[in-house]
């Protein structure tokens, strides 16, 4: 039975702040007591660096680590634990697939399909690529309510494709892609999807399989985890034909003075010391979700995007991004308020204990599209964004402060 | 200040009913000056005379209202003055939000001195710098667009 305010007890931050409402989600979520002891317990009881030793506590980091890999696996369905490379962040998943897979497999002339929604890390490493191979962006244009079609995708995806880089849910709007749609689409013309989790992953269900992606990059610390941990799951047979993408130690099986070679996936994508403590803190905080469950994450999540939509359609001079239905928010609520600049409605909203994101949203061509499809007064937006811990009455208290921003900034009423 | 009088007393005032925004007609300078990571944007012109005061000044553009109102009262400071005297002041006022100056000195900034509390808003301190640094680029460097 989902009951929110045990959830609350569970995460210390919470617990101690019972009146700060904490609502910029997208941007990082809270950590729960079970992900801080999981951090905690690995360097208090097994510390020792992983893979190397042979040694006990050697041994025991590595089968903690190697069980995170293990948890993580299973989160997202891979069909083995070999297909989970630990990285920094989904940013840093994103760079390894754009230097190590399409560095190779791109060339001139070919194409690259992006949409529009894209957060500036699944867009700015694929402007590398497209930059010194020679290739080309293809954009995909959303609706004004960030929905991606189908036939949007079928219409830009031709031979010279080589990869179709997607968001599954865009980080302003909330909208979801069509991800499994885009796999089959992309694969009929030879290329490979690699889709951006960071934003979808935390939220929904994911079978790797079922969505048949060959790319999946997403972020521990959207999800629970610490900061400095994430995931990129990718095809084995991708990642045997790919290069590393960074070199040194423990990722090698032979080195001689000027040739080496590599280790066994998953390692050969894991150069240097791992952040095994992280990895762990990372797979507690996947068991935490997957106690909870996706059903009730996202039934919560969609009771408090009710509140919040049918409250601040209601305020005048408030303008609500994203589509009509509040199941098909991901938790973000991006709005405006006439007059009042992105970043001032922040600083208000923080004076009152609450805290949301201003700005861009690393979304600058986003931003720049909404402007103009929505005829947006600033370049740039606020956002709301909540998760399964956040309560019915934060949303209320967030819709009655809303009503109070213009004033504060001087607009009269 | 606190926060809400900040904006209630200063910042809406200037933000809303600014005296210096728009265009010059002669200007001897104008300089685009931004803040990507807010989008705040302002295109500054000032007119200096052969003695090197500033004799009247406008800005454009579209911004936080602490961006807007900032460089407004920038404006209402520096107009008159000599070169040199804004440029001090310019000095005067990044060291007022950084904390990092005498209070006596911040009288000199007059109204824009109430600023002084976005000093506790490190988030906000750019806002509040963006003409002030663009006059800088312009009057110290000689950057014009």
């Amino acid at each position: 039975m989902f009951d929110v305010n045990a959830i609350c007890q569970d995460f210390p931050i919470l617990r101690e702040h019972p009146d700060y409402i904490y609502f910029d989600n997208a941007a990082t979520s809270q950590r729960p007591q079970a992900v801080l002891d999981a951090v905690t317990d690995f360097y208090q009881k097994t510390n020792a660096n992983p893979l190397r030793g042979l040694y006990e506590w050697s041994v025991g980091a590595t089968e903690a680590y190697e069980q995170a890999r293990h948890t993580a696996a299973s989160f997202v369905n891979a069909k083995e634990d070999a297909e989970i490379i630990f990285v920094r962040n989904a940013t840093e998943a994103l760079n390894l697939v754009a230097y190590s897979y399409a560095m190779e497999q791109v060339g001139e002339g070919d194409e690259i399909v992006l949409t529009v929604l894209e957060h500036h890390s699944n867009l700015l490493p694929w402007q590398m690529v497209a930059d010194r191979k020679h290739a080309k962006l293809i954009f995909v244009e959303p609706q004004a309510d960030g929905t991606v079609t189908e036939e949007m995708l079928a219409a830009v995806i031709t031979d010279r494709t080589k990869i179709l880089a997607m968001t599954m849910v865009s980080n302003v709007l909330g909208r979801v892609t069509p991800a499994e749609k885009a796999a089959a689409l992309i694969h009929a013309k030879g290329g490979v999807l690699v889709l951006d989790g960071a934003q979808g992953v935390p939220h929904q269900a994911v079978d790797v399989q079922k969505l048949d992606c060959d790319f999946l990059a997403f972020s521990g610390h959207k999800m629970l985890g610490p900061m400095g941990i994430g995931a990129l799951y990718a095809r084995r047979e991708l990642l045997e034909g790919m290069q590393p993408f960074l070199r040194g130690g423990e990722m090698i099986e032979y080195v001689k003075r000027t040739s080496a070679t590599y280790a066994e996936l998953p390692h050969k994508f894991e150069a240097g010391t791992v952040n095994a403590a992280d990895a762990v803190g990372m797979a507690a905080g996947i068991r935490y979700l997957a106690q909870v469950g996706f059903e009730a994450i996202e039934a919560q999540e969609q009771k408090l995007v009710k509140i919040l939509l049918d409250g601040m359609r209601k305020i005048p001079h408030v303008h609500v991004y994203g589509p009509a239905e509040a199941a098909l928010h991901s938790g973000i609520v991006t709005f405006n308020i006439e007059g009042c600049h992105p970043h001032d409605i922040s600083t208000v909203l923080d004076n009152e204990h609450i805290a949301v994101r201003a700005g861009h949203h690393c979304a600058q061509p986003l931003m720049e599209y909404m402007q103009e499809k929505c005829s947006m007064e600033f370049r740039a937006t606020a956002r709301a964004s909540v998760y399964f811990y956040n309560t019915e009455e934060e949303a209320r208290r967030f819709v009655e402060a809303m009503g109070k921003v213009r004033k504060w900034l001087g607009f009269g009423e | 200040m606190e926060l809400k009088d900040l904006y209630r007393e200063i910042v809406n005032e200037h933000n809303l009913h600014p005296a210096h925004k728009g265009e010059l007609e002669h200007p001897s300078m104008i300089l685009n000056g931004v803040n990507p990571s807010c989008g705040d944007d302002i295109y500054l012109q000032l007119q200096l005379d052969d003695g090197g005061v500033v004799t009247d000044g406008k800005f454009n553009g579209s911004g936080c209202a602490i961006s807007q109102a900032s460089a407004d009262m920038m404006l209402d400071v520096i107009i008159g003055k000599p070169k040199e005297e804004a440029l001090k002041l310019a000095e005067t006022f990044m060291g007022m939000v950084r904390s990092t100056v005498d209070p006596a000195e911040i009288e000199a900034l007059e109204e824009a001195a109430a600023l002084e509390s976005i000093a506790h808003m490190p988030a906000r301190v750019k806002c509040a710098t963006l003409g002030w640094k663009t006059m800088q680029r312009m009057l110290r460097d000689g950057e014009t667009s």
